[in-house]
């Protein structure tokens, strides 16, 4: 089956550079530093909200006992933050309707 | 942290730039990576993370109050996977 590329920041950053009145330059750079403050901000523990689009945020999972899929013997996964995202009801019903 | 503030942020770090070109460029990166979902597509963030959509498969589902057996059918669900770099700064 016909796998198109990811997109990834550099296509981020040229939509934002034929959409804003920005230098490529100025664009690449602002796409970074707004993937940093979410980033910073989750960090922190706080939620991000972008509303249309969905809520990230950090949770906290307790200790439970896994097991090595090859091995089959058991392991404690530690307590550990995980990042969350919630898409928001109209990115779902987009994605869904694929329009 | 709400969308807006998002805004405040960058421009915090941007003070030559205009609060609608940074609210513009916030839309316009939200946009883009919903458009790529719309068309099935997937978004590669490194460090940050992956979107994606995920197919969930129609099921046999019920009416929570009459108990009626309903069909609830296949749809396409976004999705998102935090990256190696974010897992480790969110654990420090």
């Amino acid at each position: 089956m016909y796998k198109p590329k990811a997109v990834t920041r550099a296509d981020i950053a040229e939509a934002v550079y034929h959409e804003v009145g920005l230098t490529r330059k100025s664009a690449a750079d602002l796409v970074e530093t707004l993937l940093e403050e979410v980033s910073r901000t989750l960090t922190k523990g706080e939620t991000v909200k972008i509303s249309g689009f969905g809520n990230f945020a950090v949770r906290q999972k307790r200790e439970r006992i896994g097991r090595n899929p090859k091995t089959g013997e058991e392991v404690p996964i530690t307590p550990r933050k995980v990042v969350v995202f919630r898409a928001s009801h109209i990115l779902k019903d987009r994605v869904d309707e694929g329009v | 942290m709400t969308k807006s503030e998002l805004v405040q942020r960058l421009l915090a770090a941007h003070p030559e730039l205009h609060v609608q070109d940074l609210e513009r460029l916030v839309n316009v990166v939200f946009e883009e990576i919903t458009h790529t979902l719309m068309e099935g597509g997937r978004v590669e963030l490194r460090g940050f993370g992956a979107f994606s959509v995920r197919e969930r498969k129609a099921r046999q589902g019920r009416n929570p109050r009459t108990g009626a057996s309903v069909e609830v059918p296949s749809k396409r669900v976004p999705f998102f996977k935090c990256g190696k770099e974010l897992r480790e700064r969110v654990n420090k």
